[in-house]
């Protein structure tokens, strides 16, 4: 366990002073390293990353969006590679808002093209250089970014077949009992902050204890 | 919709054929927009999601417990090797092991949900290129098979059997001696499908050298699982990277499969043998099992056994949380792959430490083969379309997720 994160540890080592302009920093967790990179040099990061003879992360595994609303530049996209070769994973993680486009990996990963379409589908991550940018997943016609934390589960609008207009039609979603969005969080377990109601309970409990 | 058809230029060669939804070999819901100059393919552009379901929103929307089940309805020709990717994603944040039955248990379902994969891709494949009683030998033998799912679980299908921890129940002797014998007498049927289509001189004709796919190809595209080993690359997740008990399993069991030309008739070959060294380790999983727990003890993030409810007053208390608050898991991320019949079926978890994930992100195996599909069918055939389609292996509940 130890060894491999002392290898993934070098690695990042190795990246991180390989190429100090694109890699902000890098951590190993749950023996998974992850590269914290700059948004502009992405596609110099891939690149060495694919062809350095130490690292040969020539597979492109995965591409994704994460949401944080609440941070300035708000999505986070996070890059999966695999080296088949040197039987290794890497993380490479940049951050983007909703204007500014991440260069296209599509030159040097051509599955990264239906990632990248996926992940503009999902949340409007724009890709300068993408030569299909069309969504992918949703219907035709789509409007939104449904995997956004502020787009609702249950979407905007529903569609049916009318049988009078014989053809599918849309509406604004209707829903006859709300979405019970329940709030389970309660002390039993990994309760982090203070619970409302806790201050005013806290004094008089010590107060019993030093009582009794 | 109309824009996406090609305008007749000048050229009156080059015409444009629309291949599903609703077509027998598009294997589900796929629309294919083809170019085609004459019988040959120029260019297929994919329109994918039909079936698109939200389910990485729902996820964010669920408990960990309540997702589990969203994972058979992903790919539902093998549901519980999907199940297994979203069991070890929470197992390694939380850092649970789970107990030494529920690992041979585990593999033993994974291998069965193998044959059904492939049962039924051979299956297809095989009715796409014309023949239609072999499909019928494999749907009997998946029978059998999903009756084992049903007794281990209570459903043919959507098992939601595998949980964080181990697994739901133990199986009971009755049903491991019947397992037993499936495996004893399963080569048999598999021979039966193989003396009917293997040396079949139209098979072949349909599908060797059809569909080549290269090491440089399995490279750019990302394929994984039979793409990748029917091409000559012993490239197996369950050996590289093993999870569970598979690096455990001696070489003589589970050798991996490996091709040769890479195209069509290999990777059937390769499924073929896979199938038989499925039962292998199934064998070897029955021999091997050892007795004891089946699911993670005072854990507090596996439910406590119905008899322990009955006395003591922390096991109910935890089981009413369990199901209604559900486990917390600690914040941080992680992705976990595992080798579903597919290939590389991933999960990549990010927790911030409630009870809910705040963002998954499936990896499907299928996602990047069926990508690939533009550049693997270009100057092939209209007919070899769906021999090459029927070959990648496509299930749209996790393509389109």
């Amino acid at each position: 366990m130890s060894d491999q994160s002392e290898a993934l540890s070098d690695l990042g080592e190795h990246v991180a002073s390989s190429m100090p302009d694109a890699v902000r920093r890098f951590e190993v967790r749950h023996n998974e390293l992850t590269l914290y990179a700059e948004r502009d040099s992405i596609v110099g990061l891939c690149e060495f990353l694919k062809t350095d003879t130490i690292c040969l992360f020539e597979t492109m595994i995965d591409l994704c969006g994460v949401d944080y609303p609440e941070r300035g530049r708000r999505f986070e996209v996070v890059y999966h590679f695999l080296s088949m070769r040197m039987n290794q994973r890497i993380r490479i993680k940049i951050s983007t808002d909703e204007d500014t486009p991440v260069p296209t990996l599509v030159n040097l990963h051509p599955s990264a093209e239906w990632f990248e379409r996926e992940a503009f589908d999902m949340y409007g991550i724009r890709f300068a250089g993408h030569p299909d940018m069309r969504r992918l997943l949703t219907d035709y016609g789509f409007e939104g970014f449904p995997l956004r934390k502020d787009f609702p589960l249950t979407g905007y609008t529903e569609v049916r077949y009318d049988d009078l207009e014989k053809r599918v039609v849309h509406e604004p979603v209707s829903l006859t009992q709300e979405y019970r969005n329940f709030d389970f969080l309660s002390p039993w377990e990994g309760m982090t902050s203070v619970m409302p109601g806790d201050e005013k309970g806290r004094p008089s409990a010590s107060g019993d204890e030093e009582g009794a | 919709m109309a824009d996406d058809l090609k305008a007749p230029g000048d050229d009156d060669r080059v015409f444009t054929l629309n291949f599903g939804p609703q077509h027998p070999a598009a294997h589900g819901v796929l629309r294919m927009v083809m170019d085609l100059d004459g019988e040959i393919v120029d260019r297929i552009d994919s329109h994918i999601g039909l079936l698109h379901r939200g389910t990485e929103k729902l996820l964010e929307y669920k408990t960990y417990l309540q997702g589990l089940p969203y994972f058979d309805r992903l790919d539902y020709v093998a549901p519980m090797n999907q199940e297994h990717a979203w069991c070890l994603a929470i197992e390694k944040l939380v850092g649970l092991d789970v107990p030494r039955r529920a690992s041979f248990i585990r593999v033993l379902y994974s291998e069965m949900g193998r044959i059904l994969n492939h049962l039924l891709n051979i299956g297809t494949q095989i009715m796409d290129c014309g023949a239609l009683t072999p499909i019928t030998w494999a749907f009997e033998e998946r029978e059998k098979l999903m009756g084992f799912y049903e007794r281990a679980c209570g459903s043919r299908l959507h098992a939601a059997y595998f949980r964080p921890g181990g697994v739901h129940q133990d199986l009971p002797q009755d049903l491991i001696d019947d397992i037993l014998s499936f495996v004893e007498a399963f080569p048999a049927a598999l021979a039966r499908i193989e003396g009917l289509v293997t040396e079949n001189r139209i098979f072949k004709q349909r599908n060797v050298d059809i569909g080549i796919v290269d090491e440089e190809m399995i490279l750019k595209y990302g394929f994984s699982g039979v793409m990748v080993r029917g091409s000559g690359l012993a490239w197996d997740l369950r050996r590289s990277q093993p999870y569970e008990i598979y690096s455990e399993i001696p070489q003589h069991v589970f050798p991996v499969i490996v091709g040769r030309n890479g195209d069509n008739y290999d990777r059937y070959v390769c499924r073929m043998e896979e199938m038989l060294v499925s039962n292998d380790i199934m064998r070897w999983c029955i021999e091997n099992m050892p007795k004891g727990e089946v699911l993670a003890a005072n854990s507090k993030v596996a439910p406590p056994r119905r008899g322990e409810m009955k006395r003591s007053m922390e096991a109910l208390i935890h089981h009413f949380k369990l199901y209604t608050e559900g486990f917390h898991v600690p914040e941080g991320e992680i992705y976990a792959a595992v080798e579903a019949p597919k290939g590389e079926f991933g999960v990549y978890l990010v927790a911030d430490g409630s009870n809910r994930p705040y963002r998954v992100k499936l990896r499907a195996p299928g996602f990047p083969h069926l990508a690939a599909m533009d550049h693997l069918c270009r100057g092939y055939q209209l007919a070899d379309v769906s021999a090459i389609l029927g070959s990648l292996d496509i299930v749209f509940g996790e393509i389109d997720r």
